[in-house]
């Protein structure tokens, strides 16, 4: 079974497409970093399928030289259960953005997670409706002026990474456009992952959403904007690693603390808690810094896998057609 | 045209040598009707007579009881000849209930039998039912013979020995009318004895009871002294061509084509579904024959189910997705996708009352108008129909070889009557079954995902996991010649004639348009699709036993139309439609052929009655010749 792969490059999986976003946009420092990636990951280019919805997140697939399926709106987690469940050897991605993964097929994302489909779901999170040109989305902040909210939006947004817990995901990330090396790390341990494995990638849309995660992603303001997470590490972040996150064991919420003299008060990440996942996942500005990295994990049974091998079970005998025809009462006409 | 009926001259229990019966059993829906039709149904049909049955039941899972809305009925058409319906009027009706009485006693003939449990005929229960007085006592019944039996006391006498108390004792009523229902026809017990100590292997007692009342329903039949002109009717078998037989409903026949489809083609199956009335046995079956090609996957809605039925076709295995109308309007924009990437899909609608959640457990034929032209943009895909229970088997198979070898999704109807059905099948060999391997593609030199089958048009089906055919499909308009994306405006005309083009061509890989029965051109011709088939076939029957020159055509194939129809239709002076809608189908053949065909449009739920044809045919066969016209209102006349 130990078939040497060739060593493939960057060049493998770069379609012969044009790529067409807009100048700027985050969604080219996530296909180069997927890219360069896929070769690491050393699985067969042939088993590897893209499956994407609708948004500028979705024409992703168009650009990877692997298999790829641009579908409609918001169901691409269902499509990629089907390719999956037709063949449990391929490497399914889904590619879907804020909109097409929590608006029109919240429903999908919800089911692909509770029954921990086999997949790697990358959401593009960018705050916006990019495609049909600028109108708020489900993850926007209260108040974005849109064209269809010129007055600010009212609609209250979601945490994607809090959603994909409450649906009872056993692998939930988050990530950066623009954070190669993190990004890498986060989807690859999610490609190794068995179950869903979600990673929400911060994108920034420069025509529409510009500058929204500015505070995360500029080189002097992260440190103390966001903090990353590490199996068994304390939580620390700041410019000089001066601050931290400590449970209140009183009021059982997370609290910013600064650290000196409270070194035995910081919270160590344990990716394997649910409940501290939440609380972490939902952390946000002014008073948080923001959470990357592996958020929650967890082995549980895979859809897939459990699915395959009631198959296996089932047809130790392969059923004989004219057996089943024929079988319960008959009678015969002489 | 409107819908009239007459009233067919039968009065089969007077006749001197009883041929053909319609009994229908009635009850609460908790009263178990369904598994007394279906043991009557076997043993009827282990006896050697041709039959049909419809299962008629709510929507309600368990009315209040005693509500006219909670009954459940069963109705079987059993006879030495060939049937094909279920019957229009019924010679006898068990009547558990008041409710069952007051709902279902319109429909039994003059001198009818009618079996009723007297205990179930309190004052509670006759207020449920709104009779304003007894039935029994009043003498509305005076035109029918009247069996009043205690059921009740009878069966918890029989079930005594069992300690099953009285609540649960009184459910082997069923049973106990069954066997005296048997007794009356001559049928053998034992099958159902069989079924009895099977279906409850694990409470034995419980079996024994339900043998005990069914022994002593029919014990009751031979001892008691009946009413006069009741006693044993033995019906002459039927004479049918020789072979393994066995019932079967559309449901099961249409599952195991399904199978039998993926077999012949060499693929795996994935049916994805959502439940929903009256296509969910369809997922049931599937979901208990795994052992063939089949996967299932209960998805988390319609859309989902389409959508994981294309992502397996796909990845190389045939998706499949099935639902009722309501479903079928969800999954409009997964079937456009398919059609748009040319992957095969079909989707199997089991159509009920509409429109909205309408008429869940009864049966119509109103979603071909949605299967002809329920999608956004030009998006053509074949649609055909089953017109039996058994022929649901035939064309499950041709919805997968359609799908599989055009690269198309197959839209087939079938609708709640054929679904729930039974009728005698003689079991096809499978060795005479002609397969349509699937080859997925492997050549790596020159692939692109456009190339396509010169003569059927067909793209290639390439499939993940296969090296060097790595590609992307997608719904944005593709290149005709590179399958990239192109927004190219003579590319999209080019496009949107191929799709056409793909699907007419069908018409040349699909057989001839058949007369079945009649000539092939003449005075009047009643074309039906789906399920009407059987009471056509019966009207059209008796109208050339009466001499008239009348023929029969059922149509299959719905787009593309077999190409021989138009000419055919046009070969007879007048065309009439009957269909279980307000006249889709009508328009199709007026608008495609530009012939006067006329409608004749029932939508209650309940299928056409012979006589209901059979009264449009004579009114239109008047029309065409005014001789006949005489000879047809004299024999009106008669029948009142």
């Amino acid at each position: 079974m130990n078939q040497a792969l060739p060593t493939l490059t960057v060049k493998d999986y770069t379609s012969d497409q044009e790529v067409r976003w807009c100048p700027g946009c985050g969604d080219y420092a996530i296909l180069k970093t997927m890219q360069k990636l896929m070769p690491e990951l050393g699985k067969p280019k042939e088993n590897q399928v893209f499956i994407s919805g609708i948004g500028c997140s979705s024409r992703f697939p168009y650009y990877m030289n692997t298999y790829g399926f641009h579908t409609i709106h918001g169901r691409a987690p269902a499509v990629a259960t089907g390719v999956k469940l037709a063949n449990p050897e391929l490497d399914v991605w889904v590619i879907t953005g804020d909109g097409d993964g929590f608006s029109i097929g919240g429903n999908h994302m919800l089911h692909v997670l509770r029954r921990n489909v086999d997949l790697q779901i990358l959401l593009f999170n960018n705050e916006i409706y990019g495609l049909t040109k600028g109108q708020y989305s489900p993850t926007s902040q209260l108040g974005t002026r849109s064209p269809s909210s010129p007055r600010g939006s009212i609609d209250l947004p979601l945490s994607p990474c809090a959603v994909a817990l409450g649906a009872g995901g056993s692998f939930v990330a988050r990530s950066i456009d623009t954070e190669a090396k993190h990004l890498s790390e986060v989807v690859t341990r999610g490609h190794a992952h068995k179950g869903a494995a979600f990673i929400e990638i911060l994108q920034n849309c420069p025509i529409y959403n510009d500058g929204i995660f500015e505070q995360v992603k500029d080189k002097k303001l992260a440190p103390d904007h966001r903090v990353e997470l590490q199996h068994g590490k304390p939580i620390i972040f700041g410019s000089n690693s001066e601050k931290a996150i400590k449970l209140n064991r009183d009021t059982l919420a997370l609290e910013v603390i600064q650290i000196a003299g409270k070194e035995n008060q910081i919270l160590v990440h344990d990716e394997n808690n649910r409940v501290l996942a939440n609380m972490l996942a939902l952390m946000r500005g002014p008073d948080f810094p923001v959470a990357i990295g592996v958020i929650y994990r967890e082995d549980k049974s895979s859809f897939i896998e459990d699915t395959h091998q009631q198959l296996l079970k089932t047809r130790v005998a392969r059923g004989n057609l004219q057996q089943l025809l024929g079988s319960g009462h008959t009678w015969v006409v002489e | 045209m409107e819908l009239a009926e007459e009233k067919l001259n039968e009065h089969h229990l007077d006749e001197n040598k009883v041929v053909a019966v319609v009994v229908r059993f009635a009850g609460d829906s908790g009263d178990g009707m369904q598994l007394t039709g279906a043991n009557f149904t076997q043993a009827t049909a282990l006896y050697g007579n041709d039959l049909s049955t419809f299962p008629d039941f709510p929507a309600e899972i368990r009315a209040p009881i005693g509500a006219t809305f909670g009954v459940s009925a069963f109705q079987i058409y059993f006879g030495a000849e060939e049937v094909t319906t279920a019957g229009d009027a019924l010679d006898v009706l068990v009547a558990m209930n008041p409710a069952a009485l007051i709902t279902n006693v319109a429909n039994l003939v003059d001198g009818g039998l009618v079996i009723v449990d007297t205990g179930a005929f309190t004052a509670k229960n006759l207020t449920k039912a709104k009779y304003a007085t007894n039935p029994l006592e009043d003498g509305s019944l005076d035109r029918f013979r009247l069996l009043e039996i205690d059921i009740s006391s009878q069966v918890l006498k029989a079930v005594e020995p069992y300690n099953l108390g009285h609540k649960a004792g009184l459910r082997c009523k069923n049973m106990w009318t069954l066997g005296l229902v048997m007794w009356l026809f001559d049928r053998d017990r034992n099958p159902t004895i069989q079924n009895l100590r099977s279906k409850f292997a694990k409470a034995p007692d419980l079996a024994e009871a339900n043998v005990a009342a069914l022994n002593a329903g029919h014990a009751y039949g031979e001892t008691a002294e009946l009413p006069s002109g009741i006693h044993v009717y033995k019906i002459p078998k039927a004479k049918v061509a020789p072979g393994t037989y066995r019932n079967v409903t559309g449901t099961t026949a249409l599952a195991w084509g399904l199978i039998a489809g993926a077999e012949l083609a060499g693929v795996e199956l994935l049916f994805a579904s959502y439940p929903i009335t009256p296509a969910s046995n369809l997922l049931h079956e599937l979901s208990n024959r795994k052992e063939f090609r089949v996967n299932t996957f209960q998805a988390e809605d319609e859309i989902a189910a389409v959508c994981a039925a294309i992502g397996a076709s796909f990845a190389g295995a045939l998706g499949i997705t099935s639902s009722a109308g309501p479903g079928i309007a969800l999954k409009a924009e997964g079937i456009a996708l398919a059609a748009a990437t040319e992957l095969p899909l079909v989707i199997v609608n089991t159509q009920r009352g509409g429109p909205s959640t309408g008429l869940p457990t009864k049966t119509e034929q109103s979603d071909l108008n949605m299967a002809m032209f329920g999608r956004h943009g030009d998006t053509p895909m074949p649609v055909i129909a089953s017109s039996t229970s058994t022929d649901c088997f035939e064309v499950a198979i041709e919805a997968v070889r359609l799908a599989t070898k055009y690269m198309t999704p197959v839209m087939l109807l079938s609708d709640g009557y054929l679904a729930n059905a039974a009728e005698p099948w003689k079991i096809p060999d499978v060795a005479n079954l002609i397969p349509f391997p699937v080859k997925h593609y492997d050549e790596v030199v020159g692939f692109k995902p456009s190339l396509r089958d010169v003569k059927t048009l067909a793209r290639v089906w390439a499939k993940p996991g296969t090296p060097g055919l790595e590609h992307r499909i997608g719904g944005i308009e593709r290149s005709y010649d590179s399958g990239d994306i192109s927004y190219d405006p003579e590319n999209h005309q080019r496009m949107t004639n191929l799709r056409k083009d793909k699907i007419k061509g069908i018409a040349a890989d699909i057989p001839l348009q058949e007369v079945c029965l009649g000539n092939q051109s003449g005075k009047l011709a009643v074309v039906g699709w789906g399920s009407t088939f059987g009471a056509i076939h019966q009207a059209v029957k008796r109208a050339r036993h009466e001499g008239l020159d009348v023929s029969h055509i059922q149509v299959r194939y719905l787009a593309p139309f077999p190409r021989n129809l138009g000419e055919l239709l046009r070969g007879f002076d007048a065309v009439l439609v009957p269909e279980m809608n307000t006249g889709q189908f009508v328009r199709l053949i007026r608008a495609d052929f530009l012939i006067d065909a006329e409608s004749l449009s029932k939508v209650a739920g309940q299928p056409f009655k012979i006589g209901e044809i059979l009264a449009a045919i004579h009114a239109k066969y008047a029309s065409l010749n005014p001789q006949t016209k005489v000879a047809s209102n004299a024999k009106r006349e008669q029948v009142k």
